[in-house]
Formats: structure tokens, sequence, C-alpha cells
């Protein structure tokens, strides 16, 4: 059997001398694995990159074996990105994480649009770290853990909302929270959470980096518990280098959720 | 079944000969039709090329290891390249592997000192920065003999993550860091490149005459 798609490639693992198994999140299949002959060839390593689209044709005996790729380029990316210290390791951080998250052979539609959004936000000169949490969000959401961020879990009120239960994934409000603020995750700004303080320092994304921060923070916890604890997982190190980048920004302790 | 036909000399020859074929049939770029041939081949030269292969594999199997300051390959601690005093102390290129380093060597154009890094940051193949000879560059740097460290690491996704990874653990020492040029080949033709190679090379372009 063959099939032809769209995607974009999330990996290369080495594969004896000159193929390599190429993990690639298709647009109607999902993540999917299959091998690239010839895949180091001058024509081919420079389009089997993460964050690359490629138009792939996959031809199997039987729709469960891992097959063959034949590998067309669509748009690359990542060339793009190389000499961005910051926007590589998010577009590094969000194929690692796709690559280890998403469950194989699975469509994801929207969750494949959204990764197209972003990749496109990484390549322009606009925000992007917002979107990869929102990404992240979206990730649990189709996954079937979605956070509930719309009204506070006790009060049952939209407004003034702060912080999530680590427990529930629910947003809880200012008040509601007080008792219990060490133990909650803060929730920032840009998921619904309440505006920043006046005056707090804005990021290249217009949001404050300790926001960005604290936006991993919430959905990489929900990540580790929900997807990657499960099957003994680690959360992949590109990720966490993407996150101390935020962490080690000026203005990350600022954030109105740590005070 | 299949297995012994497809080594066919396996009824036909002593273990000896079955052994050298499939040593050699490990080796990159031969299968086991190809080791087959090269074992014939080197057992009809056995006085002028199979005695002096052994005795070269023997030999460099004994003698040759990592050097201790780069991470090259060597008979001699430090290597020769680390030895060598009409080379700029004061310049350090960084690359991935040995192999790396030997290309470099071979264009000639570079006369500095060498750091090979034994591969590059990966999460798919668990490869993190204390797998890798970073550590040690750092402590290099530290010395503050080096003026200059040339990051020649591969211009793909994990080589380039690896540089910047690199640039951020040097920036405290003030050392220079600098990185190869990406972009158009020598003797390229533009309508061949990829369009990240192209895409790359607009970004990357410089004043010109």
């Amino acid at each position: 059997m063959d099939w032809h798609d769209q995607g974009i490639v999330l990996a290369i693992r080495l594969h004896g001398e000159s193929s390599a198994i190429a993990e690639v999140l298709t647009a109607s299949r999902g993540r999917h694995p299959g091998l690239v002959r010839g895949a180091h060839s001058r024509r081919l390593s420079p389009v089997l990159q993460p964050g690359n689209e490629v138009e792939v044709h996959w031809r199997g005996r039987l729709e469960e074996h891992l097959g063959t790729y034949q590998v067309e380029p669509v748009r690359q990316r990542a060339a793009l990105l190389l000499d961005d210290s910051r926007r590589l390791s998010g577009l590094a951080a969000l194929c690692a994480l796709a690559e280890v998250a998403l469950p194989e052979r699975e469509p994801h539609d929207a969750l494949y649009r959204g990764f197209q959004v972003v990749l496109d936000a990484l390549v322009a000169d606009g925000p992007w770290a917002a979107l990869i949490v929102r990404w992240e969000v979206q990730l649990l959401q189709e996954l079937g853990f979605g956070l509930d961020l719309s009204v506070c879990a006790v009060t049952g009120l939209a407004d003034d909302l702060t912080h999530v239960s680590p427990r529930t994934g629910r947003a809880v409000s200012r008040a509601a929270a007080l008792p219990y603020e060490g133990r909650l995750l803060p929730l920032p700004a840009f998921l619904g959470g309440a505006a920043p303080a006046e005056g707090a320092p804005t990021g290249e994304d217009g949001v404050p980096p300790g926001d960005i921060a604290a936006g991993f923070a919430l959905t990489g916890h929900f990540i580790m518990r929900h997807l990657l604890e499960p099957r003994r997982l680690k959360m992949p190190p590109a990720r966490s280098r993407l996150v101390s980048r935020f962490l080690a920004q000026p203005g990350t302790s600022g954030s109105v959720f740590s005070s | 079944m299949a297995h012994e036909t497809r080594r066919g000399a396996a009824g036909t020859t002593g273990a000896e000969i079955d052994r050298l074929i499939q040593l050699l049939a490990r080796l990159p770029g031969l299968g086991p039709r190809s080791a087959r041939r090269a074992a014939l081949y080197l057992i009809d030269r056995k006085e002028s090329l199979m005695a002096p292969l052994a005795s070269a594999l023997a030999n460099a199997a004994e003698r040759v290891g990592p050097c201790p300051v780069c991470g090259n390959l060597d008979t001699v601690d430090p290597c020769t390249i680390c030895r060598d005093e009409r080379r700029d102390p004061a310049l350090v290129c960084v690359v991935e592997t040995v192999g790396d380093l030997w290309a470099i060597e071979r264009s000639g154009a570079f006369r500095g000192r060498y750091h090979v890094l034994g591969g590059t940051l990966s999460a798919l193949d668990g490869v993190g920065p204390d797998d890798l000879r970073i550590t040690d560059l750092v402590a290099r740097v530290r010395e503050g003999l080096l003026s200059e460290v040339i990051l020649a690491t591969n211009a793909t996704v994990d080589g380039q993550t690896t540089a910047h990874y690199l640039t951020d653990m040097l920036a405290p020492t003030g050392v220079a860091v600098s990185r190869l040029a990406h972009g158009v080949p020598v003797g390229g033709e533009l309508d061949y490149l990829d369009d990240g190679t192209l895409s790359a090379a607009l970004k990357a372009r410089r004043p010109f005459g």
C-alpha cells in the first residue's frame, strides 16, 4: 500500500550508513515514521531537518510496517533559524516535544495546523514563544487532558483568574487562590489570567518573559503528569533548555503572579 | 537458510576465512558480498598487503588514542597538531568529530588548533552536554591563552543548537566566538541549490567590493 501526504519533519534517526528513520508529523496520518534511503545525500540532508515541511510518499507492504518514505521539499524553515539561538531553541523544543508526546499514526488535524502556525511565527519576525505555550495547551486538549481556564473552579466566576490547580487543571481566581497560593500554578495573562502589573517589562513577544516562563511551567507540569510520566518518559532536554532561556531573562521574577 | 545461502562460502571455507569476512562486512561501505571480495583480494596478496595491513591494524589498535587536550586521534600524547609550534595557539576550531577535523585539515585553510566535541546535543540519541567535551573546552578557554573560538559544527539543527549552547557557555569567559559561514558552495549553481541554503546565503550576505 502507499499514500501521499504533506508533513513536517520532527526528527531523524540514523539507520545504517546512508539511511535514516524520519519521524514526520503528517497532516492526515499524525506522527508517522518511515525509512528514508539516501538520507545523508547532498540533496536530502538539508531537507531532512526538523521543522522543514515536506511532501512524503509512503510505501509499505502492510499499514503497520515501518515502510519507506520518498521525500520532496515544500518549505525549508530550519535554515532560516540557524543563526537565531532563541528561535532555534524554540523550533528544537517544539519538534522534540511533538516527537515524544504525540501518539504514532493517530491524526490530529488541529495540532498539525497549530504546529504550522507556530513554525510560521518562528521564521517571521513576530511573537512566537507564547504561541508555543498555546500549542502545548492545545496538545493537552487534543490528547484528552485539556485545561479549564475559563472560570474559577471555586467561585465559578470568570474574572481575576490568577492560578491553576496542579491537580485538576482548572483555573482559580485571586481571592480563592490566596490560602493555597504556594501550591498553585500561576496562570499568565496571555492564557486568560489577570493582566500583568502596569510597567512590567515585556519581551520580544510583547509578553513579559515571566509570563512566558509561567506558561511553560504550567503546560510542562501537565505534560509531565499526563503525557510523559505515565510512559516513564522525561521532558525533552531541548524544551528544558528553551525554558531556561526564559527563566534567565530579566523580568522573569517580576511577574505579577509571583507577587 | 537464506542467511547461509547469502554467505555462500560458509560450507566451503574454514572458520578463519568466515571470521575475516564477517569482520570486513562490518566496515562502512562493505556488505557481505564486497567483504568476500576484499577477503579474497587480501588472501591473494598475503605478503604484499595482508600481512602489512594486519601489522598496521595491530599497531594502530595498540597505539592510537584520543589526545587529552583536543580529542584528536593520534599515536602521540598530546597529538601532533597540539604539539605543532607553527600553529597559532590562540585560535581554536571546535568540530563535532575527528572526521570533521580531518576535513578542515585537508583544506589547509586553518593553522590554529582544534577541539573535538565528540558529537552534538541530541535529544533523540540521548546526548546531553555531559556527554560532550564541553567542560574541557570551557576549561581550555579559562586558561586565558585563547583569543578566538571558531565553532565549526555542522549546519544542521542539532549542530547549530550545540553551537548556540557553546556560545552561552563561553560568554562569561569573554573570548571571541565566531562560526563558519553558511551559504553558496564554491562551484555551486544557484539553480541547483536547495531553498534552505539559498535563504541562509541571502540572510548572511555581506558588503562586496
